[in-house]
């Protein structure tokens, strides 16, 4: 074998074993990102046992004029306004925690952080960004009142009984 | 007495047991002692041979070494703990009691790790101030101060996933309002959320992740990371004992 063909014989081994070297870079970025999608997907349920979102408030009766009620398990104020019913969510704007109505201060307040709130959840003062968050209440067919939790109002409303 | 002890392990080193499993041989020379760290897998990532001013105490006042003997005392007592805990609700809650008043030694185990996890914060922090007003994070050690911030934030991860497990009032809260800090992050933020938790509040399933992040995969990375943080020291020229004498 001349030296020039063995030259020739090296260059296409050479240019062979970049090929190979690309193919297998390309199938592990292939795999790769297959991995971190599957992964991804795997992570993330898919069925949630978490409570409904939407939860009864009972009859509207029971909230009189002027009242603002606490549920604690749902996490949520039912507020009896002189325009009528309405639902806040009783989780700060802050960081999550569960905010509490001071009766005799006539403001909520959170433990945590120590942001202040009005009735209609306006923010009084602390580190809040936002007013307590208004959640969509509407009364069921059995007269019952219910509290959509996963709905954010962006405009205030009522509830006439 | 003092002599036939001596004697008895001068012989049982000679014996092919023991030569099979220390091949570096018997002997106080320079050449035994190095081959004694050299060739033993744990002993290796530490170097063969230390300046003996680097091992005064006002050069490291030992924090690396006391961090990672906290770190050894919180796995030896992590694991006993996982025998009496389910990471479910509401079990979780009642286990963690159950290993402070029912338990024998529990409350001992428990909170001797939760001690050490506080220690472990402290001194990893005041490690790392060490290094930093020492200036021993300056070239070549560039790298082992990044791998060291890496375990100061596997600290720090392991001390937030741990503080899930007693599954009160306060680990409950904590978690709500560390998990709100994480949706902050700037557009993934809400979903990095819903994935360290695997729901949209805290709970069975946070409580899960939490328990498996705290146990396995964080223990083990730091362990990982260890391992390389020590491994570099050996390779970046020991630890940084100061300049040399006739530099100044």
């Amino acid at each position: 074998m001349s030296d020039s063909v063995k030259k020739e014989a090296n260059a296409a081994e050479c240019s062979r074993r970049q090929a190979f070297v690309k193919l297998g870079v390309g199938s592990l970025c292939v795999a790769g990102t297959g991995a971190a999608v599957f992964g991804y997907e795997f992570l993330a349920p898919n069925v949630l046992y978490e409570p409904s979102p939407i939860t009864n408030a009972g009859k509207p009766e029971r909230y009189p004029l002027g009242s603002v009620t606490q549920d604690l398990q749902s996490g949520i104020y039912i507020v009896h306004g002189p325009e009528g019913l309405y639902a806040m969510s009783a989780v700060c704007t802050h960081l999550g925690c569960l905010t509490a109505w001071k009766p005799e201060l006539g403001i909520v307040a959170c433990p945590c952080h120590g942001s202040k709130f009005r009735p209609d959840g306006s923010k009084i003062e602390g580190p809040a960004p936002r007013p307590l968050t208004w959640l969509r209440a509407y009364i069921s067919d059995e007269g019952d009142l219910l509290v959509d939790r996963s709905e954010a109002l962006a405009q205030k409303q009522f509830v006439r009984t | 007495m003092a002599n036939s002890l001596e004697t008895y392990f001068a012989n049982l080193r000679d014996t092919r047991v023991w030569r099979s499993v220390f091949r570096s041989g018997t002997g106080a020379t320079n050449l035994h002692r190095a081959l004694a760290v050299q060739q033993n897998v744990f002993l290796h990532l530490s170097s063969v041979k230390i300046r003996k001013r680097s091992l005064a105490f006002p050069v490291t006042w030992f924090l690396g070494t006391l961090s990672l003997g906290v770190f050894a005392i919180l796995v030896v007592t992590g694991i006993p703990l996982m025998f009496y805990y389910h990471p479910s609700v509401p079990q979780a809650y009642a286990d963690m009691n159950d290993l402070r008043f029912v338990v024998s030694a529990g409350v001992f185990l428990r909170n001797l790790h939760r001690w050490s996890a506080h220690a472990m914060v402290l001194l990893v922090f005041a490690h790392m101030f060490k290094v930093f007003y020492r200036g021993a994070y300056r070239p070549p050690r560039e790298f082992n101060w990044v791998v060291g911030v890496v375990l100061l934030l596997l600290t720090l991860f392991l001390s937030y996933t741990g503080y899930l497990l007693p599954w009160d009032q306060l680990a409950f809260w904590a978690i709500t309002v560390g998990s709100n800090l994480i949706s902050a992050v700037p557009l993934l933020g809400a979903r990095i959320r819903f994935l360290l938790l695997g729901g949209n509040t805290v709970n069975a399933n946070a409580l899960l992740r939490f328990y498996v992040l705290h146990c396995v995969i964080l223990p083990l990375a730091a362990a990982l990371f260890v391992a390389v943080h020590f491994w570099r020291i050996r390779k970046d020229g020991g630890i940084y004992s100061g300049e040399k004498p006739n530099h100044e």
